[in-house]
């Protein structure tokens, strides 16, 4: 009957990780490294070629796209990618996952990791906004936050849990707008799959979320929006097996060609 | 009959710790200080009183419609049969994912049969409590069903056809022979096909979305408690484990008599 458990699979690693006391090994030596990095990588023979980069999920396109960039630049390195909600990786750094880049989708999430002492001086690389989506054939004729307010309107938001949500609250608030969601979905994919499907008749999602889905949604612009900005904060970890090369990925994100990537995928550049 | 032998035995106790570890690490990682103050909240007791009340609802929709489908597939031939039998586990081999989106596809506002549902009777299942247990009993109802039909071919046939010869019809000799042949089978399917409702995660934050109260169910509480606080999630998997143990303890005693 102990098989429960195995249903709560994404809660499993944590919680097993947890269980077992798993933060301490491997994570020895919380190293001087992070303070020199780049130096590191000429001076560590033992630098691993792998890197491991924990991002969170509303990342997946373009940080491919930039790893796809960083191993055609890095002969002989390859990135891998560790991409779900910010919150569950810095758990899992915070456990002791190998990693060597946190690329967070709120400050919150960040901090969890650096009042870990597993990361210095993270760097705000984009913001992301909030937007109205509604399916393309916006059936509750949605074109405003107050609309949102209609008992009759039907609407997702993120559990206020994940950033999404905290976003969505906060934008309510500075609007005076009190909305009766249907359902507080545990991420903003799944938030903008109800709206997809045509299940709810909006939902507050990130405006690059509403690009991605590429027309699948419409996305509707407030200005309320403006008072919650999300901060993407990222940083190398300070017991990285790969510190040279998480500067070099931090370097990319944060460089021309890394703006140029996040930009067109709707993301805003400080 | 002697000793176990080796070759049984360790696999056995390694089997058992495996299961039983983590469970002994929740035990130790719970943050028993504020162990009252955590299950205080509001929120805790409506998630739990949700998860019974729709686990328990799914088992009964799993049993009524569940037993007889098991009766057809093990006493009656008929064309496809194979095919059907292995159509049933899909449930099972799916991930609950993608079980809801395929459940939000045929059931969902805009589903196929969801579509002339809303239109009709104006009824729409997800974000709804039903539509919890339409997610549970999609995942859990596979388990019921393979447990009693694997009872029904275990039962000896003499019975049920000694009761025809007798002139019993075939529901009469269904509910008075073959029913009672199979009780154990149908107790041990009902108990896996609780148990599976009770934990289901996947199908139904994806069906039935998470509002606390109505589709906040404590497998869902858990998981978003997991993302700010991960103590609360110990606290709200130990008493999902605690409760859901003493219930299944207690039918035990009561409905399965152990030989």
């Amino acid at each position: 009957m102990f098989r429960r458990l195995s249903r709560w699979a994404v809660a499993a690693p944590v919680v097993l990780a947890l269980a077992t006391g798993l933060s301490g090994c491997g994570s020895g030596e919380p190293a001087a490294t992070a303070s020199s990095p780049t130096s590191a990588s000429t001076t560590a023979p033992a630098e691993a070629t792998t890197l491991n980069v924990f991002a969170a999920a509303s990342l997946t396109g373009t940080f491919t796209e930039l790893g796809k960039a960083f191993e055609a630049a890095h002969p002989g390195a390859s990135v891998r990618f560790n991409f779900g909600s910010s919150a569950t990786l810095a758990q899992q750094i915070t456990q002791g996952a190998p990693a060597d880049v946190f690329a967070a989708a709120s400050p919150a999430t960040m901090k969890t990791v650096t009042d870990a002492s597993l990361a210095a001086s993270p760097v705000t690389f984009v913001r992301n906004k909030l937007e109205i989506a509604v399916p393309p054939d916006n059936p509750a004729k949605v074109d405003a936050l107050s609309d949102l307010a209609d008992p009759k309107v039907k609407v997702a938001l993120c559990a206020a849990q994940v950033p999404c949500g905290a976003a969505a609250v906060k934008a309510l608030d500075a609007a005076g707008v009190t909305v009766k969601p249907v359902t507080l979905e545990q991420d903003v994919k799944a938030t903008l799959t109800k709206v997809q499907l045509g299940e709810v008749d909006a939902a507050l999602v990130y405006k690059t979320d509403v690009l991605a889905s590429q027309g699948k949604v419409t996305g509707i612009a407030f200005p309320e929006a403006d008072k919650a900005v999300n901060d993407y904060p990222i940083a190398p970890l300070s017991n990285a097996s790969a510190p040279g090369l998480a500067q070099q990925f931090v370097d990319l994100v944060l460089s021309q060609q890394g703006r140029d990537v996040l930009g067109k995928a709707g993301f805003e550049t400080p | 009959m002697g000793r176990p032998p080796w070759p049984l035995l360790i696999p056995a106790v390694i089997g058992m710790a495996f299961l039983v570890l983590p469970l002994a690490g929740l035990l130790v990682r719970a943050p028993w200080s504020t162990l009252p103050s955590r299950l205080a909240g509001a929120q805790v007791l409506e998630a739990l009183r949700l998860s019974l009340v729709t686990a328990t609802v799914a088992t009964a929709v799993c049993l009524l419609l569940g037993v007889p489908l098991a009766w057809l597939l093990a006493r009656v031939s008929f064309p496809g049969r194979r095919v059907v039998r292995a159509l049933i586990t899909v449930p099972l081999v799916l991930p609950p994912v993608v079980g809801g989106v395929a459940l939000l596809l045929v059931l969902g506002r805009r589903g196929l049969v969801g579509q002339w549902l809303d239109a009709t009777f104006g009824v729409s299942l997800p974000f709804t409590t039903a539509g919890v247990v339409v997610a549970e009993a999609f995942v859990a109802m596979p388990f019921l069903v393979i447990s009693v039909e694997g009872a029904l071919r275990g039962a000896d046939p003499r019975f049920e056809e000694a009761a025809a010869t007798l002139g019993a019809s075939r529901w009469t000799v269904f509910h008075r022979v073959t029913l009672p042949l199979v009780a154990p089978g149908v107790v041990a399917g009902a108990v896996l096909c609780w148990a599976r409702a009770l934990g289901e995660f996947g199908a139904t934050i994806t069906f039935a979305g998470n509002f606390p109260g109505r589709t906040q169910t404590m497998p869902l509480a858990v998981y978003l408690a997991l993302e700010t606080d991960p103590e609360s999630a110990i606290v709200l998997s130990l008493v999902l484990l605690v409760v859901s143990v003493a219930i299944l303890a207690a039918l035990r005693d009561r409905w399965v008599t152990s030989p």
